[in-house]
């Protein structure tokens, strides 16, 4: 098994944990629901 | 073994149909463009693969790249173990068949550069594909995180000053369908106005100007692409080094000397080529000897 792809697949699922556990997807979503006035060009 | 390769060549051959249904899949709520309003959804707490504003209307899921920089520009984290966890995995899984397959604005050059005229080639333009990392790097991670206001929270400096994705998909739809947003809009709109105008004129020259110049999540997982899942394997028996791959390759990559390059968008053109069908997809964590024993 490629050992650096093996790896880097642990390291992404034990950080997504780690964001989810510190509760990251909230931030992203409350940016997501609401118009992002600085992508829209109003800034 | 024949009809395996029959159904590489085939999924290639109807790769816009992918991506077609990839860019619907990423935006479904197609009624909201009448409405001028955005998702409100917990959905939106999930990123897409491709590069899609989630200020527009009909997407129903998050930018990774607007997700990153709201992360890392927040008061209360300072970097983001969610969005990057999760563009390693996809990018670990795939590696730039995000760029060939899912991504909308990706698609949206292609479409532009089937228009009838000239074409150009960017061969001799290669050293602007490095200037994508530069934008990765400053744009996306560190003036979020160190330009901050008062209460310590930074702007999403790319989407703000770069993204051309956010006008055409958020922008633009928004300020028709909505008298505020229209009544907003101001230089930061005509700025990056002029900038998605200048990727959409180029795109029509050259073979998507903005995936080899500019976009900062193809740098990311281009970062991947030597070591994916999914990835391209020369025969050596069978290849001669003719060279037909790499004249066909439109992202400038020589396939048969170096066929996973970080500039590789697995579209396939080169697999179709190949007069002695020398190069092959694999999806495999295991590497070719241990598949064989």
């Amino acid at each position: 098994m490629r050992k650096m792809t093996g790896f880097l697949l642990a390291v992404s699922l034990i950080m997504i944990g780690i964001g989810i556990y510190r509760d990251e997807t909230a931030t992203v979503l409350n940016k997501a629901i609401n118009i992002c006035l600085e992508c829209v060009g109003i800034g | 073994m024949a009809d395996k390769k029959k159904k590489n060549t085939k999924i290639n051959r109807n790769r816009w149909k992918i991506q077609l249904l990839a860019t619907l899949a990423t935006n479904p709520l197609l009624m909201n463009f009448f409405s001028g309003k955005i998702y409100k959804g917990k959905l939106k707490s999930i990123c897409v693969p491709g590069l899609n504003c989630y200020s527009c209307p009909a997407a129903a899921g998050a930018c990774p790249i607007g997700s990153l920089q709201a992360v890392i520009g927040s008061s209360k984290f300072k970097f983001s173990y969610y969005i990057v966890g999760l563009l390693i995995f996809i990018g670990v899984l795939l590696g730039r068949v995000v760029c060939g397959f899912l991504c909308p604005f990706g698609w949206f050059q292609e479409l532009l550069h089937k228009i009838p005229t000239k074409k150009f080639s960017t061969k001799r333009l290669h050293m602007l594909t490095y200037l994508k990392y530069v934008i990765l790097v400053v744009f996306v991670f560190v003036l979020p995180m160190t330009v901050v206001n008062e209460v310590g929270m930074g702007d999403p400096f790319f989407c703000k000053y770069i993204c051309p994705a956010g006008i055409l998909e958020g922008g633009i739809p928004l300020s028709l369908a909505n008298e505020g947003i229209r009544a907003s809009l101001g230089w930061l709109f005509t700025w990056k106005s002029c900038i998605l105008l200048a990727v959409i004129l180029l795109a029509v020259f050259f073979y998507r100007p903005f995936c080899k110049w500019i976009c900062p999540l193809g740098a990311f997982y281009a970062l991947f692409n030597k070591v994916s899942v999914y990835r391209f394997r020369i025969d050596r028996e069978k290849c001669t080094s003719c060279g037909a791959c790499s004249r066909v390759c439109k992202m400038d990559v020589d396939v048969y000397k170096t066929p996973n390059h970080t500039e590789c968008i697995r579209c396939g053109d080169c697999i179709r080529t190949c007069p002695h069908k020398a190069i092959s997809k694999s999806f495999s964590l295991y590497s070719p000897k241990e598949e064989k024993s």
